[in-house]
């Protein structure tokens, strides 16, 4: 029986389950103290019936939907563990140069593929909106994925790259907005130089704006680290959110901004006004997400990324190599802050006006959440991240299933993203290094996937 | 003075009331091997750290002179300006970027010393290129001076004692030193890694003209390394001398004797 318990595959189904009966619970009717349980036994009245009869009590629904779960998780991993313990692996004679002799042929076809993939996906998210032609699905797509997937590569090159971990960055998306707006003169305070800007013109200023403020706050703030920066950014993005809530002079409080002027372009004959169309707007935004994709993995792979990791991993050590760790986290900071700056400029614009509920400390949470779903410092991994759970968000918000309750979003990102601490603690697509660097800090020496990773690793630079 | 490398003048750290360093004077010539002993908790490794701006001692000097006969004064200044004038380090218990390649570990030291460089890093440009394979080059010809080329894409946290060593002397070499410090380079290892990190230490000094200041516990390799020796002892240098004369001075023994260090004493005689 102990043996029977001690099963961690049986371990980890179990924790799925409780996880969703814990959702039952949640996502039951409102509270009814007379039918406490009601959240278990009630049933989805005529929305869910097998066989046009049979009307399952919620918690077979859901009892049921862990097995499905658990059975896809399972059969990924066993195809994973198969492919791992190929025949090609095992065996000692032959196993070096079998290996090299695969991992040429894998890493050739890695490189290709992966190229591939990326045109493949550019292809794909150039055809989108000829493909989904309905505009409040595209406004979603832009407001919903692109703008998310902007900050969320944001902040993936401080918490991730730099390892600084920002509770505050929904900040700099606020700079990013509030300056559009001030830029166009949409708010009290009159616009640099007394003139209505175009809001093309508030790109730049929003993005060197946001970087500075980024550097201001770095640099007394930096000097700090874990916890206690964590908690101090926190703090900046309070100081934002209440600055811009409380301040009807400069700001236009908590009634928000006046309407901000669409995007256009006025160069002579050439006259384009983007109104509220949303394909421009995905267009431009897409382009701003490719150049930053481009600009974020280069710096990755660059001295930039490689002091990065030094300073995270060991600041003594990194400083006696002659890093200058001050100057390299906040420069990570301005980073991170341009790409919020400018998600700032496209949500401003679109959606005419900004009022400052949007930038509470739950927005910079919703963005951790990405990151840390995706995986940590992986850029692949955020982006994938990032479009699948803000893709199940639009589409939750946009054509909500009848038994969804707008209030439960929450709970159930939660959810999966306690699910998939279980399954994959580093995230759906983490870096090499950062899971490296996770097997280390759980106990000495590597664990049999970290053999894995180096034996990898090895061929792989060998080649 | 030229022939100095580092002008330790009367020297005090204290950390409130407990005095680490008192009154340290020392002293160590271009391209010598310089040792310093003394039981645990003598202040050996304060002084390593204020010697590399990590402490910054209350009183006292510390010159540090390059070969173009500049002077800087360490005390004051964070670690990562004093590494890029030229003193490099390891330390006690190693302290490489674990998750890291050797050759990763070695590449940071190796460009470390280039300014920001963020726009370039970003755009790729054909000088961000060129810095990347020249510190390619650099890094692997200190793989091979330090025989880890075998290593060079293994994962540092499972490289061997001695191997791990190796790689902080080449990472350190890599940020182009004009004196090594090396802090306790020999614990942790085999006899037969002792001598190869002994050959290694010559070498650093024979053919890179890199000067070398040492603390080591192990007597016999310091005996064999050094050219000349202080002796700490409750933060205070009591002697100073060749090996020969260190093994005959009457303080020293007493110092290693009334410590409950006595094994080592038995190898100082």
């Amino acid at each position: 029986m102990k043996n029977f318990f001690g099963n961690p595959r049986l371990q980890r189904y179990g924790r799925t389950l409780l996880i969703l009966l814990l959702i039952i619970v949640m996502t039951g009717p409102e509270g009814n103290g007379s039918q406490p349980t009601s959240g278990f036994t009630g049933s989805f009245g005529n929305h869910m019936s097998f066989f046009g009869f049979f009307y399952p009590q919620r918690w077979v629904v859901f009892v049921l939907l862990a097995g499905i779960i658990y059975g896809v998780i399972s059969s990924v991993k066993l195809t994973v563990h198969w492919w791992r313990n190929r025949a090609i692996f095992r065996g000692d004679t032959y196993q070096r140069i079998s290996r090299t002799v695969v991992a040429t042929k894998r890493r050739s076809r890695l490189k290709s593929t992966r190229l591939g993939f990326y045109a493949l996906g550019l292809a794909f998210a150039l055809y989108f909106p000829h493909l989904v032609t309905d505009q409040s699905w595209q406004t979603l797509v832009v407001q919903d994925v692109l703008v998310y997937l902007l900050l969320a590569l944001g902040l993936n090159v401080v918490t991730g790259f730099a390892g600084l971990l920002d509770l505050g960055y929904v900040a700099f998306y606020a700079i990013g907005a509030y300056t559009t707006a001030w830029v166009t003169g949409s708010l009290p305070t009159p616009p640099p130089f007394g003139v209505h800007w175009n809001t093309f013109v508030a790109i730049p200023v929003a993005i060197v704006f946001a970087m500075l403020c980024g550097v201001l706050l770095g640099i007394p703030t930096l000097r700090l680290r874990g916890d206690y920066l964590a908690i101090v950014t926190l703090g900046f993005g309070e100081i934002v959110y209440l600055f811009i809530n409380n301040s009807y002079g400069i700001t236009g409080g908590s009634t928000g901004t006046n309407q901000i002027p669409f995007l256009s372009f006025h160069l002579g004959p050439i006259k384009y006004l983007w109104g509220l169309i949303p394909e421009p707007y995905y267009y431009l935004t897409l382009a701003f997400v490719v150049i930053f994709l481009i600009v974020f993995s280069s710096l990755e792979h660059s001295r930039v990324g490689r002091s990065w990791v030094a300073i995270r991993e060991d600041e003594v050590a990194a400083e006696s190599l002659g890093i200058h760790p001050l100057k390299y986290k906040v420069m990570a900071f301005a980073i991170g802050a341009a790409s919020a700056g400018f998600a700032g400029v496209v949500t401003a614009s679109q959606t005419l006006f900004v009022t400052p509920p949007t930038f509470t400390i739950s927005f910079s949470i919703n963005i951790l959440v990405l990151v840390i779903f995706g995986g940590m410092g992986s850029i692949f991994g955020v982006v994938l991240g990032g479009l699948v759970v803000q893709g199940f968000v639009a589409y939750l918000t946009h054509s909500p299933p009848s038994v969804y309750n707008a209030a439960d979003l929450y709970m159930y990102l939660g959810a999966l993203l306690v699910v998939m601490m279980i399954y994959r603690p580093a995230g759906l697509f983490p870096s090499r290094r950062r899971l490296r660097e996770l097997h280390l800090i759980e106990g000495g020496v590597a664990p049999d996937t970290l053999q894995v990773e180096i034996g990898a690793h090895r061929v792989q630079e060998d080649v | 003075m030229g022939s100095l490398i580092f002008d330790v003048q009367d020297v005090t750290l204290r950390f409130g009331g407990v005095v680490s360093l008192n009154n340290v004077t020392l002293h160590q010539n271009r391209g010598e091997i310089l040792a310093i002993i003394g039981p645990n908790g003598a202040g050996k490794t304060s002084l390593f750290n204020s010697l590399t701006g990590v402490y910054a001692p209350q009183e006292g000097t510390i010159l540090f002179t390059n070969s173009q006969d500049k002077s800087i004064s360490v005390i004051g200044k964070k670690p990562f300006r004093v590494s890029n004038a030229g003193v490099a380090r390891t330390f006690q218990a190693s302290r490489m970027f674990s998750a890291m390649t050797t050759f990763e570990n070695v590449k940071i030291g190796a460009e470390s010393h280039r300014g920001l460089g963020v726009v370039g890093a970003m755009l790729k440009g054909p000088a961000t290129r060129r810095d990347d394979r020249n510190s390619d080059q650099a890094t692997k010809e200190l793989l091979e001076f330090v025989g880890l080329t075998s290593q060079a894409n293994t994962i540092a946290a499972s490289l061997s004692y001695g191997a791990r060593r190796r790689l902080e002397i080449a990472r350190g070499l890599a940020t182009k030193p004009e004196v090594l410090l090396l802090d306790e380079p020999a614990a942790g290892t085999n006899p037969a890694e002792k001598i190869e990190l002994a050959q290694l230490i010559r070498r650093v000094r024979d053919e890179m003209g890199v000067s070398i200041l040492l603390i080591e516990h192990d007597m016999k390799l310091v005996m064999s390394l050094a050219e000349r020796l202080y002796v700490l002892n409750f933060g205070s240098v009591i002697a100073s001398g060749t090996p020969d004369e260190i093994r005959a001075n009457p303080v020293v023994i007493e110092a290693y004797l009334g410590s409950a260090d006595a094994g080592v004493a038995e190898e100082t005689k």
